[in-house]
């Protein structure tokens, strides 16, 4: 047989080391393994191909999808076609960062752990938070790690979730709960948004409230109310987030939230069906020795020159085992990295001015859907940003494949997640999308709406 | 080196957005929901914000750099190929909430992915949807909840045994899961102690975590034992694959008798580590757990073509958004293509190269137990330590010297001043060489000059680091205007904690 491209040894490399051990073939070095767990037969799987070959056979794979270069797309629902600039894939793409390890030896990872260090104070700032992780896996994981935290901070047993945040999120709560011992309640929306009174009632005896701002229809919560309400009722208020919404919403720890957390693709991951991207956990300083997962610190060497370490490694599985404070070991670092190029190219101007554009473009969307198409939005009285839901007079779901036929993806059909809605449709406007684009969206809506 | 944010100045910028003409003006945002103070971003131009990434870059170590044989990381070589596909738009700029009909060419590679995953594990389905193998074992613990939650004995059943070998994520996980760790000891061989096994497995066991070969690289004996003892109480086995490297066509958790694996996809099947992930810890189960894994479900459809099937009743639900991270699977399924039943040789090699330098090293470090390894092995620097007061942490700063990243170090915890050494299938015998006469000449050097080992590193960008003081004056992001200065009191010795699992 060839010798495969990804190893190395010769016939004699191999006689080498096997004399080198002492034994007389590879077969022996199993000789540890019982005879019944040995496997007797060849793995029954494809030939093995060659890079050309494996190219040929992926790429015909991914041709086979619609993807947002192929079909006009308006869908978001928690992940979203912004423009990811070509810094970003530049640096991703050089080895020493992309085929490193979690820098557990600091001295050979100073590039990984000051950037990281970057992203945590980026992270900070736009949530007005003290503390930022390393990053989570995504931005539902997020919101079950800040209810561990929660748990452990206030010696509660229960957890508030509104209904208007993702129900991806609520999802994935629900099911780490079990293992948690947690309650999980919702609190259903008021016209599309959290009525404070409400949750009142839900929050007392709380370990957490997690909303999120703007929240799954887009629309913005009375958030500071709903934070203020959380923590009279001694409940942890968790703040899920969008961060390339925050050059023009407030910071969350600026009304008060005790977390921030959310999902991170929107700043500088592509969508690539559904990951890797990161989720963001930050929080304020009380619960730095709460937190889940890696962080990286300022330190000295012993030249008395500034240097990066992980720190606070004692709230870690590998030290403190059963009683750490998430089992979290590989986490999201190289899209976090992603996270702060792009923070970085944006910079605090062009952060506000994304933030603007996807609101005149959304605002630009309503209107065209109103007057080209005669949608209604279902929210009228809220605001919104980046995302709003309209009514297309007939299931949703059909108007998505109707739409498609004609080369348009016009959004989410919330009736996948919420009863009565089978004839909303959540659309998404990004950046990305151009008026142009926006009014073709209005045509073929205005065509296939019922 | 400057943060970014020392080399920011007001004005500057790299990015120039798009300006659409003649649109309604940004709607009035109410005023308790406005952003009152700009975040401090930095602001650069392009460039700078290029040099400034491609530096960092430089202070870093990657498997692209060298040799890299970080124990229980299994940081093997990662295709360039992989990163095209990838990256192709029709996988990058794909949305996961597509309609299954503009989706069929990823979910016929995750659907080909598990199949591939199955036939490797020897069980019967997979699920893709966990982000790394700590959530893997997490969710694999929950479907084991799960399991006895249906047959009634969910408040009976609270045990998870764990070997005393065992990475901190298996007892961390089990405590998130709600369950109690019960821990059991390594024998002798550096197998699990089967006659503490004994008396600690009853009706009240869930399960057994169990890492095989373990994190001592080696192959428990026993195995089919363990597997009765466990069975005979009606628990479950539960197979954490981060060492899955070893046994690829040789040997198959489910044959062994495991009825739950998480695979790391980033270890095993070459997702590139990220500076600390992205991963992909996707379980495969027995088909008697298969109704309770995660939704949806990636299923080929009666016509052939591919779906999403959520309807399954007795799921745990979802632990991750969507399907789980497609990027990595298309990595990792194009590794698996690259390979095929050529496995079995990839995991040869890894353990060729792995008895190799072992063999190599044992005359001059400690061996807690002499047996062939798998894929990795743990030596320890227990009599450098004593005779010359050289510790295995100087040993690995010392390695940096040689241009070698260190092997995971104080892991596992059973053997004192341990080394870890897991060279993968990638590398040649000159680079095996060459790092098998750098340990030798450092477990000289603590003999005769043991400063060079105590003071090294001497060629990376910084020395040692306070990770005592980093610990106790936490200072996690940059603090503008009141950000400390570095003074220039010494660093304190670097803590000799678990570094690299």
């Amino acid at each position: 047989m060839t010798q495969h491209p990804f190893l190395a040894l010769t016939d004699s490399d191999r006689d080498e080391m096997l004399s080198t051990i002492g034994i007389g073939s590879v077969e022996e070095l199993f000789r540890d393994l019982p005879a019944a767990v040995r496997f007797g037969r060849e793995l029954d799987l494809e030939p093995a191909l060659s890079e050309q070959e494996v190219f040929a056979h992926v790429a015909a794979l991914a041709e086979r999808n619609a993807d947002a270069s192929r079909e006009l797309s308006f869908l978001g629902a928690g992940m979203y076609d912004h423009y990811v600039p070509a810094v970003v894939d530049a640096i991703l793409q050089r080895g020493e960062l992309l085929t490193a390890y979690t820098p557990y030896q600091p001295e050979m990872s100073q590039g990984v752990l000051q950037a990281i260090f970057e992203y945590q104070t980026a992270v900070c700032e736009l949530t007005g938070m003290d503390v930022s992780n390393a990053s989570g896996y995504d931005g539902t994981s997020v919101a079950a790690d800040a209810c561990y935290v929660a748990k452990h901070a206030t010696g509660r047993d229960k957890v508030v979730v509104t209904e208007a945040t993702n129900p991806q999120v609520r999802q994935v709560v629900k099911t780490f709960a079990v293992g948690f011992g947690l309650e999980v309640v919702e609190v259903p929306h008021r016209g599309g948004t959290t009525d404070p009174n409400e949750l009142e009632r839900a929050a007392s005896d709380a370990a957490a409230v997690i909303f999120q701002q703007p929240n799954f229809f887009g629309c913005l919560e009375p958030a500071p109310d709903l934070v203020a309400v959380a923590t009279d009722a001694g409940a942890l208020p968790v703040a899920h987030v969008d961060l390339l919404s925050l050059g023009v919403l407030e910071a969350p720890g600026r009304y008060g939230a005790a977390l921030a957390i959310g999902e991170g693709q929107a700043a500088g991951n592509f969508p690539s069906f559904g990951g890797p991207n990161y989720g963001f956990l930050a929080a304020r300083q009380e619960f730095i020795r709460r937190m889940p997962g890696r962080i990286v610190g300022e330190t000295v060497d012993t030249a008395g020159e500034r240097g990066y370490v992980l720190t606070l490694q004692t709230r870690e599985q590998h030290i403190r085992r059963e009683k750490a404070t998430s089992n979290i070991t590989t986490n999201q670092t190289l899209l976090a990295l992603g996270g702060v190029i792009y923070l970085t190219w944006l910079g605090p101007q062009g952060l506000r001015e994304l933030g603007e554009t996807c609101l005149s473009l959304a605002a630009h969307a309503k209107q065209r859907l109103e007057e080209r198409a005669g949608l209604e939005q279902v929210f009228a009285s809220q605001t919104t940003f980046k995302e709003f839901a309209v009514r297309v007079g007939r299931n949703a779901r059909e108007v998505v494949a109707a739409a498609r036929e004609r080369g348009v993806h016009p959004g989410y059909a919330l009736g996948r997640d919420y009863e009565g809605m089978d004839d909303v449709l959540l659309v998404a406007v990004t950046e990305r999308r151009t008026p142009e684009e926006i009014d073709r969206l209005a045509d073929v809506l205005a065509e296939v709406s019922g | 080196m400057k943060l970014i944010y020392e080399k920011s100045q007001a004005g500057r910028r790299a990015s120039a957005l798009p300006r659409y003409e003649n649109l309604p003006a940004a709607p009035e945002l109410p005023e308790e929901l406005r952003r009152a103070k700009p975040a401090r971003l930095p602001e650069v131009p392009e460039f700078e914000l290029v040099r400034h990434f491609t530096e960092l870059s430089t202070r870093n170590f990657g498997v692209d750099t060298g040799f890299y044989p970080l124990g229980s990381c299994t940081m093997k070589y990662n295709p360039r190929i992989n990163e095209r596909l990838a990256a192709l738009p029709g996988f990058a700029r794909l949305h996961p909430l597509q309609d299954e009909e503009g989706a069929q060419g990823a979910l016929e590679l995750m659907w080909r992915l598990q199949e591939i995953l199955a036939e490797v594990t020897g069980l019967d389905a997979v699920s893709l949807q966990p982000a790394a193998g700590s959530q893997g074992e997490l969710t694999g613990l929950l479907l084991v909840r799960a399991y006895f939650a249906a047959r009634g004995e969910r408040k009976e059943r609270r045990k998870v045994v764990i070997p005393d070998t065992a990475h901190g994520t298996n007892p961390a996980s089990v405590t998130m899961a709600g369950y109690e760790v019960t821990p059991v000891r390594t024998d002798a061989r550096g197998n699990i102690d089967v006659d503490d096994l004994r008396g600690k497995v009853d009706e009240h066991t869930a399960a057994l975590m169990l890492t095989n070969p373990s994190t001592l690289g080696l192959f428990d004996e026993n195995i089919e034992e363990i597997t009765r003892i466990f069975h005979g109480v009606g628990a479950l086995m539960y197979y954490d694959g981060a060492n899955l490297n070893a046994v690829c066509g040789i040997s198959r958790p489910g044959d062994m008798g495991f009825d739950i694996v998480h695979i790391n996809l980033h270890k095993t099947f070459s997702q590139p580590h990220g500076g600390g992930g992205p991963g992909g810890g996707p379980i495969a189960v027995r088909d008697t757990l298969e109704p309770f894994l995660p939704v949806p479900a990636v299923v080929r459809r009666d016509d052939g073509g591919f779906g999403l099937d959520y309807d399954r009743p007795q799921t745990i639900g979802k632990v991750r958004g969507f399907t789980g991270p497609f990027g990595v699977f298309v990595r990792s399924y194009a590794f698996l293509r690259m390979w095929g039943p050529r496995l079995r040789e990839m995991s040869e090699v890894a353990v060729l190269n792995a008895n190799y330098v072992l063999a190599r090293l044992k005359d001059a470090y400690d061996l807690p137990f002499d047996r062939l390894c798998m894929h990795e092995f743990v030596v320890s620097a227990r009599s450098l330590k004593k005779q010359h007061g050289c510790t295995a942490l100087d040993v690995a700063k010392r390695l940096m010297d040689y241009g070698f990243h260190p092997p995971t170090i104080y892991f596992p915890l059973i053997v004192p001043e341990a080394l870890m050494v897991e060279p993968t299938e990638t590398e040649t015998k000159e680079t095996l060489d060459a790092f098998c006469d750098a340990l030798l000449a450092i477990a000289r050097e603590a003999g005769e000059e043991p400063e060079l080992l105590k003071e090294a590193p001497h060629r990376q960008p910084v020395k040692r680091l306070d990770e005592v003081r980093a610990a106790k004056q936490p200072v996690v992001k940059y603090g503008f205007g009141e950000h400390p200065q570095p003074d220039s009191e010494p660093a304190q010795a670097a803590t000799k904690a678990p570094s690299g699992v």
